[in-house]
């Protein structure tokens, strides 16, 4: 595989979900997950469903290959919920989807909503029994005393059913919005984390969890700082990570402490004094919206609203590389903050191997980051260019006075159109864009 | 053969049968609980080629099915005809032990177990190796996890040659990429360990379970502490010197407080284990060490452990070891910043009275007792309290009781009712130890208080309390002491109180016998039976009804009849109810 090597050029796969501009609500994505093989791809909506695909086999096995993905199930995953105790509607959308490691031949998941976290089962079924001795094969009921032998039912195939069943539902943990879930390299225990709490789960009791974080002043009105993501470490089962309003990102050590009240290290960019500092928005700004650890472990990425930074686990003082995602931005902060864009929350995926990084921007523009070449590539999942093997054009935003050609000016910009949540195939170059109600499979040029 | 026969009989079995496949799960897994019975009526033949070979495709089915369904199948050797043909079994079973949830898993391991131990000797290396070694190297951790389980049944009865092979696939498992495995690999570490010869024990598993203990996962360290229980057991005193306590000491002092927690737990076995010499020598220190934690959760855990480990100590330096080596940390725990501590501290510290001997109680005991019985924390004290029996026989409880009243009394009248919940269900304990005179000056009042506690919960306790203590003491003394104050109670003002006098009644009633309920309560229930509240009308019909029980039929006829019938024309509905349901009960026991 040529993952992340040399210059890729990008290439429209296939596009999910209708293409009319007639979009209702319910089927905006709200997130976007591979499994760990990257032959299932999820989807969560604000409707509360889970799409899952499958890539389709022949499309792996062609040569080059190719990255096509068929509907594999589909289900109802959240209901929408209302708390009549805080008189709260709970919304049905899904903000997370996690995988769980392949256990058996089914395949499992974790989805959450606002409070409610479920395990999902996913799996195939090829075979049905048959033969009654009650009654006939036409349905016709028997007589006791026409029953003269017993007959056991057999086994027959059918046609393959794909079906998925909740296991287990953790509920009635979170006081305030789940905003993440990562299942620990243990394989037993999980976390969630709402605005101002992290708890610790084990994957088969529903009934208990730990809190390991509780951020939660005794007076609200001392509130400073809100927790934006978290996420375990993908091997040092005691280490997670997590992220705040603040811009900050503190590493918990679970061996130390059960409670993980004192971080063991926290990430902090020095505050740059000549020109942020007397921004207005410089805090919002800088306010984290993802946190990802790096498949190695070594590294974390942390989104904010203009940047993405790398962190190497040993270096607390500064990030080690920093990526702009949409600079020109900075002039238009007061009117983002107007229209509320500024609080759009986007999140960020390494490629298998981390040597790139894929995040997302406005104008359903979407950005991709070789960490080796430092090339970066701003792309756009368009409707237009939604025919196989279509290369993607790089696009360019304008800021100066000189436009060039192909160029598109700030002001052009549709701010509607936004790609929070985007997926990189853990093995081979393919990227899932999630664009409104629309998920876009592009990989590299074939 | 059974089906042969063509009547009614069969059909309840075809019922069942086609049951086995309903949509309703309940009528499935009741089918699958009734399996032996199926199985009877196809006879031996027909459940080897056919009945277990269906249920063997049956493991889509919900977890409770299949938990049923593997119970089933671990006692279905004599309906497949005998242990001959005990290995038609093994498919069904093997498919089971591969499914995702846990508890099924466990369950067709376990039934594997009994089926495996069923098995000739012959048949075991035909048959159960081969399964055992298909779950070793099965493609997904889940039917690893199982195969941990069958190695303790298997090893025993096979050849030296096949035996290697089973160390050598035990230590796979105990490599096995994923913690899970290593986790169960872990856990069944131990009971491996029994089962091979000692050189083996030594030369093979210890080098495993040295692996397992320095684990990168904290869940897999933390199990191999419960192996270091059952190996140091295995071996001789110098063996455990060498192959085991290098590990132990490590994880008595691991850096995940997890693994140190259950290094805690397991404290006293882990004592038990070792011996005596290796105890003195290094699970002293590291008991201190624990009781010092910098993690409350271990401290509170090795905390519980204190009487355990120390009535387990050897005999002959046992008093010194407490004294110089011990008591030193208990005397900080007493005053340790955190309160589960203390009060993990608070429920065994008084079993240690025995253990100390009067005059070392007196001397270094009681001060911390004392000290405990004024914590800032309810549980604390409360902890003190319910183990107070403990220290009656060595010292008696008088050392106390100038310090246990004050601290009864704040318990009784703390803000949170469970706290006062707590204390009220010690009372009666309280009051035994504490003898009648003490109670009737110090502790009657804070009953009565109780009864008219504005909770509900409290009131009902007390009412409880007030019958536990009467059997304590006595009816006489119940009459002249406690029971004019709660009759008075039926003039109250609040109709919550004279309900709490009627509920009184009903508890004593169980105690006190016929002549006190004629003499003092009847006049009271027929006060309350005019009172305008309709709660208090319809109980008095609810008493009446217990109490008539205890009265002869004349009583019953002159007294309890005529109340319940003029309630029974009642205005209200309630009261109505009541009475009539009232009337009926004692007609029916008449």
């Amino acid at each position: 595989m040529s993952a992340g090597h040399g210059e890729t050029s990008w290439c429209f796969s296939q596009v999910k979900g209708a293409l009319n501009d007639d979009i209702t609500d319910a089927d905006v994505i709200s997130c976007v997950e591979f499994n760990h093989d990257g032959d299932l791809l999820a989807t969560g909506d604000k409707g509360g469903r889970v799409v899952i695909f499958q890539r389709d086999p022949s499309s792996k096995a062609a040569n080059p290959r190719r990255g096509e993905f068929n509907v594999y199930s589909t289900f109802q995953s959240h209901e929408p919920e209302f708390d009549y105790l805080k008189s709260l509607e709970i919304e049905e959308k899904i903000n997370k989807i996690r995988w769980l490691k392949r256990k058996n031949q089914a395949h499992f998941l974790l989805s959450t909503n606002d409070k409610t976290i479920k395990l999902w089962k996913v799996s195939e079924r090829d075979k049905c029994v048959e033969g009654y001795n009650t009654k006939e094969e036409s349905g016709r009921i028997l007589e006791p005393k026409q029953i003269t032998s017993l007959r056991v039912p057999s086994i027959k195939p059918m046609d393959l059913m794909v079906e998925a069943t909740p296991r287990r539902v953790f509920a009635n943990a979170h006081t305030y919005h789940i905003n993440s879930i990562s299942v620990n390299s243990d394989q037993e225990t999980y976390l969630s984390a709402d605005d101002l709490r992290i708890n610790l789960w084990n994957l088969e009791i529903t009934n208990q969890s730990f809190n390991i974080v509780d951020i939660k002043p005794s007076n609200m009105e001392e509130l400073t700082e809100v927790i934006t993501a978290a996420e375990f470490h993908p091997r040092d089962c005691n280490l997670f990570v997590y992220s705040s309003s603040k811009g900050t990102i503190r590493l918990c050590d679970m061996r130390s402490a059960a409670l993980c009240d004192q971080h063991a290290k926290l990430f902090e960019e020095p505050e740059d004094n000549e020109m942020n500092n007397k921004s207005f928005f410089r805090e919002i700004i800088s306010s984290i919206s993802d946190v990802k650890m790096s498949n190695s472990g070594r590294y974390m990425m942390s989104r904010d609203y203009l940047s993405i930074k790398i962190w190497d686990l040993h270096m607390e003082t500064k990030p080690v590389e920093t990526y702009s995602v949409h600079e020109y931005l900075r002039t238009k902060l007061c009117s983002l903050y107007e229209n509320d864009c500024i609080f759009d929350k986007f999140e960020c995926c390494w490629n298998g191997n981390d040597s790139s990084i894929m995040t997302g921007s406005y104008n359903n523009f979407f950005r991709v980051f070789d960490r080796n070449t430092k090339k970066d590539l701003t792309m756009e999942a368009s409707k237009d260019i939604i025919k196989p093997k279509t290369v993607l054009k790089p696009r360019k935003v304008y800021t100066g006075n000189k436009r060039k050609k192909d160029e598109i000016s700030v002001d052009c910009l549709d701010f509607n159109k936004k790609i929070l949540h985007t997926a990189w195939h853990p093995l081979e170059n393919i990227l899932a864009v999630a664009a409104t109600n629309n998920l876009f499979i592009f990989q590299d040029k074939f | 053969m059974a089906d042969q026969k063509s009547d009614d009989s069969l059909y309840p079995i075809a019922v069942l049968i086609d049951e086995l496949k309903n949509e309703d799960i309940q009528l499935r897994l009741n089918s699958i609980k009734k399996l032996s019975t199926i199985a009877l009526a196809l006879g031996e033949e027909r459940t080897r080629t056919e009945l277990v070979p269906f249920l063997t495709e049956t493991i889509y089915d919900e977890d409770e099915v299949l938990l049923a369904l593997a119970e089933q199948l671990g006692t279905f050797t004599h309906l497949v005809g005998g242990p001959d043909y005990a290995m038609y079994l093994i498919p069904p079973l093997e498919s089971l032990a591969t499914v995702e949830e846990t508890v099924v898993r466990d369950k067709a391991v376990e039934s594997l177990r009994n089926v495996a131990a069923q098995h000739s000797a012959h048949d075991l290396e035909v048959h159960v190796i081969p399964t055992l070694q298909r779950l070793v190297s099965g493609e997904w951790f889940t039917s690893r996890t199982s195969a941990c389980g069958l190695f303790s049944v298997c090893y025993p009865r096979v050849p030296a040659s096949v035996k290697a092979e089973l160390r050598n696939l035990f230590r796979q498992l105990c490599q096995d990429e994923t913690p899970m495995v290593r986790r169960a690999a872990a856990g069944k570490l131990g009971e491996f360990a029994k089962v091979v010869e000692v050189e083996f024990l030594k030369s093979d598993l210890i080098p495993m379970f040295v692996q397992l203990a320095q684990d990168d996962q904290d869940s897999v360290r933390l199990l191999a502490v419960e192996a270091c229980v059952s190996i140091a057991q295995l071996l001789q005193q110098e063996d455990v010197e060498t192959l085991v306590m290098p590990t132990l000491r490590q994880c008595a002092s691991d850096s995940s407080w997890r693994v140190r927690y259950v290094v805690a737990e397991k404290f006293v076995d882990l004592q038990k284990a070792v011996g005596p010499e290796i105890t003195k020598t290094d699970l002293v220190p590291a008991f201190q060490y624990l009781l010092k934690d910098t993690e409350a959760e271990v401290r509170a855990s090795a905390a519980t452990k204190v009487k355990d480990f120390c009535a387990n100590l050897d005999p002959t330096n046992r008093e010194q070891i407490i004294m110089t080596s011990i008591l030193p940390y208990i005397k900080e725990l007493v005053s340790d910043a955190n309160q589960h501590v203390k009060s993990a501290l608070a429920s065994v510290i008084m079993g240690l009275s025995p253990i100390f001997g009067r005059n070392n109680t007196i001397e270094h005991l009681l001060p911390l007792f004392l000290t405990q019985l004024t914590d800032e924390w309810p549980e604390v004290r409360l902890n003190i309290i319910s183990t107070l029996d403990c220290i009656n026989d060595v010292i008696g409880i008088q050392q106390l009781s100038q310090s246990l009243l004050p601290a009864i009394v704040e318990l009784a009248e703390d803000s949170k009712w469970r706290v006062r919940l707590a204390i009220i269900e010690y009372m009666p304990l309280l009051a035994g130890q504490l003898g009648q005179d003490y109670f009737n000056q110090k502790l009657r009042d804070l009953c009565f208080n109780w009864l008219n506690d504005h909770v509900y919960a409290i009131r009902e306790a007390a009412t409880l309390n007030m019958k536990k203590i009467v059997q304590t003491f006595g009816t006489q003394w119940a009459e002249t002491n406690i029971i004019p104050q709660i009759l008075v109670m039926c003039k109250n003002n609040n109709y919550l109180h004279r309900m709490t006098c009627l509920f009184c009644i009903n508890a004593l009633a169980d105690v006190v016998g016929a002549d006190v309920i004629k003499r003092l309560f009847l006049p009271t229930i027929k006060t309350l039976s005019t009172d305008p509240v309709a709660n208090v009308r319809f109980n008095v019909a609810k008493t009446l009804s217990k109490i008539s029980a205890f009265l002869d039929t004349a009583t019953t006829e002159a007294e309890v009849k005529p109340i319940l019938e003029q309630l029974n024309t009642d205005a209200d509905v309630d009261v109505k109810y009541f009475a009539s349901e009232a009337i009926s009960t004692i007609a029916a026991s008449a």
